[in-house]
Protein backbone atom coordinates (compact mmCIF):
# COMPACT_ATOMS: atom_id res chain seq x y z
CA UNK A 1 0.00 0.00 0.00
CA UNK A 2 1.55 3.32 -0.82
CA UNK A 3 1.08 5.96 1.39
CA UNK A 4 -1.27 7.99 -0.70
CA UNK A 5 -3.36 5.47 -1.77
CA UNK A 6 -6.70 5.16 -0.48
CA UNK A 7 -6.26 2.19 2.55
CA UNK A 8 -8.28 -1.21 1.68
CA UNK A 9 -11.06 -1.79 4.67
CA UNK A 10 -12.54 -4.79 5.65
CA UNK A 11 -15.92 -4.55 6.84
CA UNK A 12 -16.88 -7.29 8.93
CA UNK A 13 -20.67 -7.40 9.95
CA UNK A 14 -23.52 -9.98 9.63
CA UNK A 15 -26.21 -7.18 9.30
CA UNK A 16 -26.34 -6.20 5.50
CA UNK A 17 -27.93 -3.00 5.81
CA UNK A 18 -25.46 -1.51 8.79
CA UNK A 19 -22.54 -2.63 6.36
CA UNK A 20 -24.30 -0.91 3.40
CA UNK A 21 -24.13 2.20 5.31
CA UNK A 22 -20.93 2.21 6.50
CA UNK A 23 -19.37 1.34 2.97
CA UNK A 24 -21.63 4.44 1.49
CA UNK A 25 -19.99 6.42 4.13
CA UNK A 26 -16.21 5.15 3.36
CA UNK A 27 -16.83 5.41 -0.21
CA UNK A 28 -18.15 9.06 -0.12
CA UNK A 29 -15.40 10.33 2.40
CA UNK A 30 -12.81 8.64 -0.27
CA UNK A 31 -12.17 5.01 1.04
CA UNK A 32 -12.65 3.00 -2.36
CA UNK A 33 -10.97 0.00 -1.37
CA UNK A 34 -13.79 -1.70 0.85
CA UNK A 35 -15.16 -4.89 1.21
CA UNK A 36 -17.93 -6.29 2.95
CA UNK A 37 -17.05 -9.93 4.57
CA UNK A 38 -21.02 -11.21 5.79
CA UNK A 39 -20.24 -14.91 6.12
CA UNK A 40 -18.06 -15.85 9.52
CA UNK A 41 -16.88 -19.10 7.72
CA UNK A 42 -13.32 -19.22 7.26
CA UNK A 43 -13.23 -15.58 8.25
CA UNK A 44 -9.52 -15.62 8.94
CA UNK A 45 -8.49 -17.25 5.34
CA UNK A 46 -10.73 -14.91 3.57
CA UNK A 47 -8.96 -12.18 5.58
CA UNK A 48 -5.48 -13.16 4.72
CA UNK A 49 -6.36 -13.38 1.12
CA UNK A 50 -8.15 -9.68 1.33
CA UNK A 51 -4.85 -8.44 3.12
CA UNK A 52 -6.99 -4.83 4.13
CA UNK A 53 -5.12 -2.78 5.95
CA UNK A 54 -8.25 -1.83 8.24
CA UNK A 55 -10.93 -4.24 9.31
CA UNK A 56 -13.89 -3.25 10.79
CA UNK A 57 -15.95 -5.69 13.11
CA UNK A 58 -19.28 -5.15 14.85
CA UNK A 59 -19.24 -6.23 18.64
CA UNK A 60 -22.72 -7.86 18.05
CA UNK A 61 -20.10 -10.45 16.65
CA UNK A 62 -19.36 -13.43 18.23
CA UNK A 63 -16.04 -13.53 15.33
CA UNK A 64 -14.34 -10.68 17.23
CA UNK A 65 -12.19 -12.77 19.37
CA UNK A 66 -11.32 -14.82 15.70
CA UNK A 67 -9.42 -11.26 14.71
CA UNK A 68 -7.85 -11.51 18.38
CA UNK A 69 -5.81 -14.50 16.65
CA UNK A 70 -4.17 -12.15 14.38
CA UNK A 71 -2.15 -10.47 17.04
CA UNK A 72 -0.57 -13.42 17.13
CA UNK A 73 2.72 -14.47 15.28
CA UNK A 74 1.96 -16.94 13.04
CA UNK A 75 2.83 -17.86 9.74
CA UNK A 76 -0.47 -17.49 8.13
CA UNK A 77 -0.19 -13.49 8.98
CA UNK A 78 2.04 -11.75 6.01
CA UNK A 79 1.38 -8.50 8.06
CA UNK A 80 1.16 -7.65 12.23
CA UNK A 81 -2.32 -6.50 12.75
CA UNK A 82 -2.87 -4.36 15.99
CA UNK A 83 -6.10 -3.62 17.64
CA UNK A 84 -6.65 -0.07 17.13
CA UNK A 85 -6.37 1.37 20.38
CA UNK A 86 -4.71 4.58 21.11
CA UNK A 87 -4.16 4.75 24.72
CA UNK A 88 -4.06 8.59 24.74
CA UNK A 89 -7.08 8.86 23.27
CA UNK A 90 -9.38 7.02 25.65
CA UNK A 91 -12.62 8.90 24.73
CA UNK A 92 -12.35 7.67 20.93
CA UNK A 93 -12.40 4.03 22.13
CA UNK A 94 -15.38 4.62 24.49
CA UNK A 95 -16.71 5.75 21.83
CA UNK A 96 -16.48 2.95 19.59
CA UNK A 97 -17.47 0.35 21.97
CA UNK A 98 -20.66 2.68 22.91
CA UNK A 99 -21.11 2.83 18.91
CA UNK A 100 -20.73 -1.03 19.14
CA UNK A 101 -17.52 -1.35 16.48
CA UNK A 102 -14.39 -1.95 16.88
CA UNK A 103 -11.38 -1.49 14.53
CA UNK A 104 -8.15 -3.49 13.54
CA UNK A 105 -5.16 -1.99 11.79
CA UNK A 106 -1.93 -3.48 9.94
CA UNK A 107 0.80 -2.66 12.33
CA UNK A 108 2.27 0.53 10.97
CA UNK A 109 -0.50 2.79 9.32
CA UNK A 110 -0.63 5.71 10.89
CA UNK A 111 -2.44 7.35 13.60
CA UNK A 112 -3.68 10.30 11.44
CA UNK A 113 -5.25 8.30 8.35
CA UNK A 114 -7.25 5.31 10.43
CA UNK A 115 -8.78 8.31 12.68
CA UNK A 116 -10.97 9.32 10.14
CA UNK A 117 -12.04 6.15 9.52
CA UNK A 118 -12.98 5.28 12.45
CA UNK A 119 -14.99 8.56 13.40
CA UNK A 120 -16.98 7.84 10.29
CA UNK A 121 -17.51 4.49 11.62
CA UNK A 122 -18.66 5.49 14.64
CA UNK A 123 -20.87 8.23 13.30
CA UNK A 124 -22.39 5.61 10.92
CA UNK A 125 -23.26 3.01 13.39
CA UNK A 126 -24.37 5.61 16.00
CA UNK A 127 -26.97 6.78 12.52
CA UNK A 128 -27.82 2.71 12.51
CA UNK A 129 -28.95 2.40 15.75
CA UNK A 130 -30.42 5.49 15.26
CA UNK A 131 -32.43 4.19 12.23
CA UNK A 132 -33.44 1.30 14.58
CA UNK A 133 -34.62 2.83 17.40
CA UNK A 134 -36.93 5.00 15.26
CA UNK A 135 -37.94 2.19 13.33
CA UNK A 136 -38.64 0.18 16.43
CA UNK A 137 -40.45 3.26 17.67
CA UNK A 138 -42.65 3.53 15.02
CA UNK A 139 -43.46 -0.18 15.03
CA UNK A 140 -44.76 -0.06 18.73
CA UNK A 141 -46.76 3.57 18.22
CA UNK A 142 -48.63 1.51 15.16
CA UNK A 143 -48.91 -1.28 17.47
CA UNK A 144 -50.57 1.33 20.42
CA UNK A 145 -52.38 2.81 17.68
CA UNK A 146 -54.32 -0.51 16.84
CA UNK A 147 -54.68 -1.00 20.61
CA UNK A 148 -56.60 2.07 21.01
CA UNK A 149 -58.57 2.09 18.13
CA UNK A 150 -60.01 -1.01 19.53
CA UNK A 151 -60.48 0.26 23.08
CA UNK A 152 -62.78 2.81 21.78
CA UNK A 153 -64.41 0.84 19.14
CA UNK A 154 -65.20 -0.84 22.56
CA UNK A 155 -66.22 1.81 24.68
CA UNK A 156 -68.54 2.88 21.30
CA UNK A 157 -69.90 0.30 21.28
CA UNK A 158 -70.55 -0.37 25.57
CA UNK A 159 -71.31 2.78 26.53
CA UNK A 160 -73.15 4.58 23.42
CA UNK A 161 -70.05 7.14 23.36
CA UNK A 162 -68.69 8.82 19.74
CA UNK A 163 -65.18 8.01 18.78
CA UNK A 164 -64.43 11.45 20.28
CA UNK A 165 -66.09 11.05 23.37
CA UNK A 166 -64.13 7.16 23.96
CA UNK A 167 -61.00 8.85 23.33
CA UNK A 168 -61.19 11.59 25.58
CA UNK A 169 -62.34 9.01 28.42
CA UNK A 170 -59.07 7.36 27.66
CA UNK A 171 -57.00 9.62 28.26
CA UNK A 172 -58.35 11.21 31.14
CA UNK A 173 -58.13 8.03 32.88
CA UNK A 174 -54.77 7.54 31.90
CA UNK A 175 -53.99 10.90 33.21
CA UNK A 176 -55.68 10.31 36.40
CA UNK A 177 -53.98 7.17 36.47
CA UNK A 178 -50.75 8.43 35.47
CA UNK A 179 -50.44 5.85 32.72
CA UNK A 180 -50.17 5.43 29.05
CA UNK A 181 -53.39 5.72 27.21
CA UNK A 182 -52.04 2.52 25.33
CA UNK A 183 -51.43 1.07 28.68
CA UNK A 184 -55.56 2.18 30.23
CA UNK A 185 -56.29 0.64 25.93
CA UNK A 186 -54.56 -2.91 26.69
CA UNK A 187 -56.26 -3.54 30.15
CA UNK A 188 -59.82 -2.30 28.71
CA UNK A 189 -59.11 -5.28 25.84
CA UNK A 190 -57.77 -7.51 28.29
CA UNK A 191 -60.89 -7.09 30.30
CA UNK A 192 -63.19 -7.43 27.86
CA UNK A 193 -61.61 -10.69 26.80
CA UNK A 194 -62.21 -12.01 30.23
CA UNK A 195 -65.59 -10.65 30.07
CA UNK A 196 -66.34 -12.44 27.05
CA UNK B 1 -27.20 -0.53 48.77
CA UNK B 2 -24.38 0.31 46.77
CA UNK B 3 -24.98 1.90 43.46
CA UNK B 4 -26.02 -0.08 40.32
CA UNK B 5 -22.98 -2.52 39.03
CA UNK B 6 -23.31 -4.17 35.54
CA UNK B 7 -20.99 -7.75 35.22
CA UNK B 8 -20.33 -9.07 32.11
CA UNK B 9 -20.78 -13.17 31.18
CA UNK B 10 -20.79 -15.37 28.33
CA UNK B 11 -23.13 -17.76 28.45
CA UNK B 12 -21.24 -21.06 29.71
CA UNK B 13 -21.63 -23.37 32.84
CA UNK B 14 -18.92 -21.48 34.39
CA UNK B 15 -20.88 -18.57 35.26
CA UNK B 16 -22.84 -20.42 37.27
CA UNK B 17 -21.94 -18.85 40.55
CA UNK B 18 -22.18 -15.31 39.11
CA UNK B 19 -25.44 -15.81 37.51
CA UNK B 20 -27.28 -17.82 40.85
CA UNK B 21 -25.62 -14.82 42.91
CA UNK B 22 -27.92 -12.55 41.07
CA UNK B 23 -30.85 -14.55 40.74
CA UNK B 24 -31.32 -16.80 43.20
CA UNK B 25 -31.01 -13.23 45.70
CA UNK B 26 -27.30 -13.75 47.33
CA UNK B 27 -26.13 -10.56 45.60
CA UNK B 28 -28.93 -8.58 47.13
CA UNK B 29 -28.67 -9.95 50.39
CA UNK B 30 -25.11 -8.18 50.25
CA UNK B 31 -26.86 -5.12 49.42
CA UNK B 32 -25.93 -5.09 45.76
CA UNK B 33 -27.47 -4.27 42.54
CA UNK B 34 -26.41 -6.21 39.72
CA UNK B 35 -27.15 -6.18 36.52
CA UNK B 36 -25.67 -8.83 34.25
CA UNK B 37 -24.65 -8.51 31.01
CA UNK B 38 -24.47 -11.23 28.23
CA UNK B 39 -21.94 -10.41 26.00
CA UNK B 40 -20.82 -12.61 22.96
CA UNK B 41 -17.29 -12.65 22.64
CA UNK B 42 -14.18 -12.55 25.53
CA UNK B 43 -12.53 -9.32 23.78
CA UNK B 44 -15.96 -7.91 24.47
CA UNK B 45 -15.84 -8.42 27.94
CA UNK B 46 -12.53 -7.58 28.31
CA UNK B 47 -13.04 -4.11 26.77
CA UNK B 48 -16.06 -3.35 28.47
CA UNK B 49 -14.35 -3.71 31.76
CA UNK B 50 -11.41 -2.11 30.52
CA UNK B 51 -13.11 1.38 29.95
CA UNK B 52 -15.50 0.72 32.82
CA UNK B 53 -18.56 0.22 31.39
CA UNK B 54 -18.50 -3.34 33.27
CA UNK B 55 -17.34 -3.14 37.48
CA UNK B 56 -17.34 -6.77 37.19
CA UNK B 57 -16.70 -9.40 34.93
CA UNK B 58 -16.60 -13.65 34.34
CA UNK B 59 -13.20 -13.97 32.41
CA UNK B 60 -11.06 -16.14 31.53
CA UNK B 61 -8.26 -16.35 33.83
CA UNK B 62 -5.47 -15.94 31.22
CA UNK B 63 -7.28 -12.79 30.10
CA UNK B 64 -7.25 -11.24 33.12
CA UNK B 65 -3.12 -12.16 33.15
CA UNK B 66 -2.57 -10.90 29.67
CA UNK B 67 -4.48 -7.25 30.19
CA UNK B 68 -2.93 -7.09 33.31
CA UNK B 69 0.62 -7.24 31.20
CA UNK B 70 -0.23 -5.26 27.91
CA UNK B 71 -0.30 -8.43 25.65
CA UNK B 72 -1.86 -8.08 23.14
CA UNK B 73 -3.97 -5.34 23.67
CA UNK B 74 -3.65 -2.22 26.33
CA UNK B 75 -2.11 -2.98 29.62
CA UNK B 76 -5.09 -2.74 32.10
CA UNK B 77 -4.20 -4.38 35.95
CA UNK B 78 -6.98 -6.81 36.79
CA UNK B 79 -7.85 -7.59 40.35
CA UNK B 80 -9.28 -11.58 40.28
CA UNK B 81 -10.57 -12.16 44.06
CA UNK B 82 -12.74 -15.39 43.25
CA UNK B 83 -12.42 -18.13 40.94
CA UNK B 84 -15.46 -18.62 39.29
CA UNK B 85 -14.32 -22.62 38.59
CA UNK B 86 -11.73 -25.19 37.75
CA UNK B 87 -11.55 -27.45 35.22
CA UNK B 88 -14.35 -27.33 33.59
CA UNK B 89 -13.31 -28.25 29.99
CA UNK B 90 -13.10 -31.58 27.57
CA UNK B 91 -11.53 -32.53 24.64
CA UNK B 92 -13.76 -32.86 21.91
CA UNK B 93 -13.07 -34.72 18.78
CA UNK B 94 -14.79 -35.68 15.24
CA UNK B 95 -15.99 -39.48 14.92
CA UNK B 96 -13.43 -39.91 12.15
CA UNK B 97 -10.39 -38.82 14.49
CA UNK B 98 -11.35 -40.34 16.93
CA UNK B 99 -11.26 -43.31 15.26
CA UNK B 100 -7.76 -43.14 13.64
CA UNK B 101 -6.99 -42.06 17.16
CA UNK B 102 -8.59 -44.92 18.81
CA UNK B 103 -6.77 -47.63 16.04
CA UNK B 104 -3.21 -46.22 16.90
CA UNK B 105 -3.94 -46.16 20.55
CA UNK B 106 -1.54 -48.49 22.77
CA UNK B 107 -3.14 -48.43 26.34
CA UNK B 108 -6.26 -46.58 28.32
CA UNK B 109 -8.10 -44.08 25.90
CA UNK B 110 -8.48 -42.15 29.12
CA UNK B 111 -4.49 -41.81 29.96
CA UNK B 112 -3.81 -38.58 27.80
CA UNK B 113 -0.11 -39.70 27.40
CA UNK B 114 -1.78 -42.79 25.54
CA UNK B 115 -4.31 -39.81 23.05
CA UNK B 116 -1.44 -37.84 22.67
CA UNK B 117 1.05 -40.29 21.55
CA UNK B 118 -2.26 -42.21 19.20
CA UNK B 119 -2.38 -38.05 17.83
CA UNK B 120 1.53 -37.76 17.02
CA UNK B 121 1.40 -41.46 15.10
CA UNK B 122 -1.95 -40.36 13.11
CA UNK B 123 -0.34 -36.43 12.23
CA UNK B 124 2.58 -38.62 10.88
CA UNK B 125 0.44 -40.98 8.88
CA UNK B 126 -1.57 -38.21 7.75
CA UNK B 127 1.95 -36.05 6.64
CA UNK B 128 3.13 -38.98 4.93
CA UNK B 129 -0.31 -39.24 2.70
CA UNK B 130 0.06 -36.15 1.85
CA UNK B 131 -3.49 -35.62 3.86
CA UNK B 132 -4.20 -31.62 5.19
CA UNK B 133 -3.06 -31.12 8.60
CA UNK B 134 -5.64 -31.89 11.18
CA UNK B 135 -7.36 -28.29 12.79
CA UNK B 136 -8.03 -27.78 16.25
CA UNK B 137 -10.33 -25.34 17.57
CA UNK B 138 -10.19 -23.49 20.69
CA UNK B 139 -12.03 -19.87 22.06
CA UNK B 140 -9.19 -17.40 22.31
CA UNK B 141 -5.38 -16.87 21.98
CA UNK B 142 -4.97 -16.61 25.82
CA UNK B 143 -7.06 -18.80 27.03
CA UNK B 144 -7.01 -22.56 29.03
CA UNK B 145 -8.08 -24.04 25.98
CA UNK B 146 -5.52 -22.58 23.93
CA UNK B 147 -2.60 -24.07 26.52
CA UNK B 148 -4.51 -27.12 27.93
CA UNK B 149 -4.87 -28.65 23.93
CA UNK B 150 -1.09 -27.42 23.67
CA UNK B 151 0.01 -28.95 26.64
CA UNK B 152 -1.74 -32.25 25.77
CA UNK B 153 -0.44 -32.58 22.43
CA UNK B 154 2.90 -30.92 23.22
CA UNK B 155 3.30 -34.28 25.29
CA UNK B 156 2.85 -37.07 22.90
CA UNK B 157 5.33 -35.39 20.60
CA UNK B 158 2.84 -33.00 18.31
CA UNK B 159 3.90 -29.57 17.87
CA UNK B 160 0.49 -27.25 17.81
CA UNK B 161 2.55 -24.87 16.53
CA UNK B 162 4.13 -27.17 13.16
CA UNK B 163 2.11 -29.81 13.09
CA UNK B 164 -1.52 -29.20 13.53
CA UNK B 165 -3.70 -25.78 13.01
CA UNK B 166 -5.02 -24.01 16.30
CA UNK B 167 -7.42 -21.70 15.34
CA UNK B 168 -10.01 -19.00 17.38
CA UNK B 169 -13.94 -20.09 17.13
CA UNK B 170 -16.42 -18.39 19.08
CA UNK B 171 -17.93 -21.50 21.34
CA UNK B 172 -21.37 -21.46 19.77
CA UNK B 173 -19.72 -21.88 16.52
CA UNK B 174 -17.74 -25.02 17.91
CA UNK B 175 -20.92 -27.43 17.40
CA UNK B 176 -21.58 -26.47 13.84
CA UNK B 177 -17.63 -26.23 12.65
CA UNK B 178 -16.83 -29.92 13.57
CA UNK B 179 -20.22 -30.87 11.98
CA UNK B 180 -18.73 -29.09 8.44
CA UNK B 181 -15.34 -30.09 9.08
CA UNK B 182 -14.36 -26.83 9.18
CA UNK B 183 -12.64 -28.24 12.57
CA UNK B 184 -11.33 -32.04 13.92
CA UNK B 185 -11.54 -31.30 17.24
CA UNK B 186 -12.26 -28.40 19.88
CA UNK B 187 -11.69 -27.47 23.90
CA UNK B 188 -14.40 -26.09 25.12
CA UNK B 189 -15.70 -25.28 28.14
CA UNK B 190 -19.78 -26.90 28.68
CA UNK B 191 -22.40 -27.17 27.28
CA UNK B 192 -20.70 -27.29 24.05
CA UNK B 193 -19.23 -30.90 24.29
CA UNK B 194 -22.26 -32.29 25.35
CA UNK B 195 -24.13 -30.08 22.37
CA UNK B 196 -21.64 -32.14 19.94
CA UNK B 197 -22.00 -35.53 21.38
CA UNK B 198 -25.70 -35.06 21.61
CA UNK B 199 -25.76 -33.99 18.41
CA UNK B 200 -23.52 -37.28 17.29
CA UNK B 201 -20.93 -35.21 15.46
CA UNK B 202 -17.88 -35.44 18.16
CA UNK B 203 -16.77 -37.84 20.92
CA UNK B 204 -15.38 -36.36 24.31
CA UNK B 205 -11.82 -37.83 24.44
CA UNK B 206 -11.12 -35.96 27.51
CA UNK B 207 -12.17 -33.97 30.37
CA UNK B 208 -9.17 -31.62 31.68
CA UNK B 209 -9.60 -33.19 34.90
CA UNK B 210 -7.53 -35.90 32.79
CA UNK B 211 -4.79 -33.49 31.87
CA UNK B 212 -4.33 -31.23 34.46
CA UNK B 213 -5.59 -31.96 38.05
CA UNK B 214 -6.24 -28.83 39.03
CA UNK B 215 -6.51 -26.00 36.56
CA UNK B 216 -8.49 -22.35 37.21
CA UNK B 217 -10.60 -21.61 34.30
CA UNK B 218 -12.38 -18.39 34.93
CA UNK B 219 -12.60 -15.67 37.67
CA UNK B 220 -14.34 -12.82 38.81
CA UNK B 221 -12.44 -10.08 37.52
CA UNK B 222 -12.51 -6.56 38.53
CA UNK B 223 -9.88 -3.15 37.56
CA UNK B 224 -7.22 -3.04 39.93
CA UNK B 225 -7.58 0.39 40.76
CA UNK B 226 -11.31 -0.12 41.02
CA UNK B 227 -11.02 -3.09 43.18
CA UNK B 228 -8.80 -0.21 45.62
CA UNK B 229 -11.38 2.35 45.92
CA UNK B 230 -14.58 0.08 46.22
CA UNK B 231 -13.21 -2.65 48.29
CA UNK B 232 -16.67 -3.22 50.42
CA UNK B 233 -18.33 -3.75 47.42
CA UNK B 234 -15.50 -6.45 46.00
CA UNK B 235 -16.07 -8.45 49.06
CA UNK B 236 -19.32 -8.46 49.30
CA UNK B 237 -19.18 -9.85 45.59
CA UNK B 238 -16.81 -12.65 46.71
CA UNK B 239 -19.40 -13.48 49.23
CA UNK B 240 -22.25 -13.40 47.12
CA UNK B 241 -20.47 -15.55 44.81
CA UNK B 242 -18.93 -17.85 47.50
CA UNK B 243 -22.39 -18.40 48.81
CA UNK B 244 -24.36 -18.66 45.13
CA UNK B 245 -20.71 -21.38 44.74
CA UNK B 246 -22.14 -23.21 48.00
CA UNK B 247 -25.63 -23.06 46.76
CA UNK B 248 -24.84 -25.27 43.39
CA UNK B 249 -22.48 -27.68 45.23
CA UNK B 250 -25.06 -29.06 47.05
CA UNK B 251 -26.72 -32.39 45.27
CA UNK B 252 -30.06 -31.52 46.01
CA UNK B 253 -29.95 -28.03 44.66
CA UNK B 254 -28.39 -28.91 41.45
CA UNK B 255 -31.73 -29.26 39.09
CA UNK B 256 -32.96 -25.82 40.69
CA UNK B 257 -29.17 -23.97 39.28
CA UNK B 258 -29.20 -25.46 36.40
CA UNK B 259 -32.87 -24.12 35.59
CA UNK B 260 -31.77 -20.63 36.86
CA UNK B 261 -28.69 -21.50 34.29
CA UNK B 262 -30.72 -22.35 31.46
CA UNK B 263 -33.01 -18.98 31.44
CA UNK B 264 -32.99 -17.99 27.64
CA UNK B 265 -31.39 -14.44 28.77
CA UNK B 266 -28.76 -16.77 30.91
CA UNK B 267 -26.84 -19.93 29.32
CA UNK B 268 -30.15 -20.31 27.15
CA UNK B 269 -29.59 -24.44 26.79
CA UNK B 270 -31.35 -27.17 28.07
CA UNK B 271 -31.07 -27.24 31.80
CA UNK B 272 -30.83 -31.09 31.96
CA UNK B 273 -27.51 -30.64 29.57
CA UNK B 274 -26.37 -28.43 32.55
CA UNK B 275 -26.84 -30.37 35.32
CA UNK B 276 -25.25 -33.35 33.57
CA UNK B 277 -22.26 -30.71 33.51
CA UNK B 278 -22.40 -29.71 37.39
CA UNK B 279 -23.22 -33.66 38.21
CA UNK B 280 -20.05 -34.31 36.74
CA UNK B 281 -21.59 -37.00 34.26
CA UNK B 282 -21.51 -36.53 30.70
CA UNK B 283 -22.39 -38.51 27.81
CA UNK B 284 -19.09 -38.93 25.89
CA UNK B 285 -19.90 -40.76 22.52
CA UNK B 286 -22.92 -40.41 20.45
CA UNK B 287 -23.43 -44.32 21.37
CA UNK B 288 -24.44 -43.50 24.46
CA UNK B 289 -21.45 -43.86 26.52
CA UNK B 290 -21.45 -42.15 29.97
CA UNK B 291 -18.55 -40.90 32.05
CA UNK B 292 -18.55 -39.68 35.64
CA UNK B 293 -15.82 -37.37 37.15
CA UNK B 294 -16.23 -35.49 40.46
CA UNK B 295 -13.45 -32.96 39.09
CA UNK B 296 -15.17 -32.46 35.63
CA UNK B 297 -16.28 -28.70 36.89
CA UNK B 298 -15.16 -27.57 40.57
CA UNK B 299 -17.36 -24.64 41.48
CA UNK B 300 -17.45 -23.96 45.28
CA UNK B 301 -15.77 -27.68 46.11
CA UNK B 302 -12.42 -28.26 47.31
CA UNK B 303 -11.64 -24.84 48.26
CA UNK B 304 -12.06 -23.69 44.21
CA UNK B 305 -13.05 -20.69 44.98
CA UNK B 306 -9.82 -18.86 46.76
CA UNK B 307 -7.62 -17.98 44.14
CA UNK B 308 -4.04 -19.73 44.28
CA UNK B 309 -1.32 -17.42 42.64
CA UNK B 310 0.63 -20.34 42.07
CA UNK B 311 -2.05 -21.10 39.53
CA UNK B 312 -1.36 -17.35 37.73
CA UNK B 313 2.27 -18.96 37.59
CA UNK B 314 1.25 -21.54 35.85
CA UNK B 315 -0.92 -19.76 33.30
CA UNK B 316 2.04 -17.23 32.95
CA UNK B 317 4.93 -20.29 32.00
CA UNK B 318 2.24 -21.45 28.85
CA UNK B 319 2.84 -17.61 27.51
CA UNK B 320 6.41 -17.88 27.87
CA UNK B 321 6.31 -21.66 26.51
CA UNK B 322 3.92 -20.36 23.33
CA UNK B 323 5.80 -17.04 22.80
CA UNK B 324 3.29 -15.15 23.78
CA UNK B 325 5.00 -13.07 26.97
CA UNK B 326 8.65 -12.86 27.19
CA UNK B 327 9.96 -14.22 30.56
CA UNK B 328 10.98 -11.74 33.67
CA UNK B 329 10.74 -11.93 37.12
CA UNK B 330 8.96 -8.27 36.99
CA UNK B 331 6.22 -9.84 34.63
CA UNK B 332 5.65 -13.35 36.74
CA UNK B 333 5.36 -11.16 40.10
CA UNK B 334 2.60 -9.04 37.84
CA UNK B 335 0.90 -12.03 36.34
CA UNK B 336 1.09 -13.74 40.28
CA UNK B 337 -0.33 -10.63 41.58
CA UNK B 338 -3.67 -10.74 39.65
CA UNK B 339 -4.82 -13.40 41.58
CA UNK B 340 -5.98 -12.34 45.25
CA UNK B 341 -6.07 -14.28 48.05
CA UNK B 342 -6.42 -11.33 50.12
CA UNK B 343 -9.38 -9.89 49.20
CA UNK B 344 -11.06 -13.37 49.27
CA UNK B 345 -10.01 -13.67 53.06
CA UNK B 346 -10.81 -9.85 53.24
CA UNK B 347 -14.32 -10.41 51.95
CA UNK B 348 -14.91 -13.07 55.19
CA UNK B 349 -12.77 -10.94 57.97
CA UNK B 350 -9.79 -12.88 57.92
CA UNK B 351 -6.24 -12.57 57.75
CA UNK B 352 -4.79 -13.25 54.20
CA UNK B 353 -3.06 -16.10 54.60
CA UNK B 354 0.63 -17.56 53.08
CA UNK B 355 -0.79 -19.40 49.97
CA UNK B 356 0.58 -23.05 50.00
CA UNK B 357 3.59 -24.01 46.81
CA UNK B 358 3.13 -26.12 44.13
CA UNK B 359 1.76 -29.34 43.47
CA UNK B 360 -1.39 -27.78 42.89
CA UNK B 361 -1.75 -28.21 39.07
CA UNK B 362 -1.43 -31.75 38.80
CA UNK B 363 -0.35 -32.24 35.40
CA UNK B 364 0.19 -35.25 33.45
CA UNK B 365 2.94 -35.00 31.86
CA UNK B 366 6.68 -33.00 32.72
CA UNK B 367 7.67 -32.51 36.03
CA UNK B 368 5.95 -30.58 39.30
CA UNK B 369 5.47 -27.23 38.29
CA UNK B 370 7.34 -24.46 40.02
CA UNK B 371 6.25 -20.99 40.53
CA UNK B 372 10.69 -19.82 41.93
CA UNK B 373 12.11 -21.36 38.55
CA UNK B 374 9.86 -21.33 35.40
CA UNK B 375 12.65 -21.42 33.16
CA UNK B 376 13.81 -24.78 34.62
CA UNK B 377 10.45 -25.74 34.85
CA UNK B 378 10.04 -25.41 30.82
CA UNK B 379 13.35 -26.56 29.99
CA UNK B 380 12.04 -30.50 30.95
CA UNK B 381 9.60 -29.94 27.92
CA UNK B 382 10.74 -30.40 24.71
CA UNK B 383 8.40 -28.58 22.47
CA UNK B 384 7.97 -25.03 22.98
CA UNK B 385 8.30 -22.20 21.01
CA UNK B 386 10.31 -19.39 23.11
CA UNK B 387 10.49 -15.78 22.24
CA UNK B 388 13.76 -15.26 21.13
Amino acid sequence: MGTESSPKIVIVDESPIRAAILEEGLREAGFTGVVHIREMQSLLARIYALDPDVILIDLENPSRDVLEQMFQVSRAVRRPIAMFVDQSDAASIQASVDAGVSAYIVDGLKKERIKPILDLCISRFNAFSKLQAELDHAKSALEDRKVIDRAKGILMKLKGLTEDEAYVLLRSTAMREKKKISEIAQSILTASELLK
Amino acid sequence: MTGPLHVGFIPLVDAAALIVAVDKGFAAAEGLDVTLVREVSWSNVRDKLNIGLFDAAHLLAPVAIASSLGLGHVKVPIAAPFNLGLNGNAITVSPALHADIMNDISGDPFDPMATALALARVVAKRRKSGAEPLTFGMTFPFSTHNYQLRFWMAAGGVDPDEDVRLVVLPPPYMVDSLASGHVDAFCVGAPWNSVAVDLGVGHILHFVADILVRAVEKVLAVRQDWSEKNPDVVAALVRAAFRAAEFIEQPQNRAEAARILAQPERIGVDADVIQRTLDGRLKISPDGTMRESNRYLLVGREGAPRPDPVQAAWLYAQMVRWGQASISPEALKAAMGVFRPDLYDAAFGRQAKPTEASGAIGAFAGPAFDANDIVGHLAAFEIGHRKS
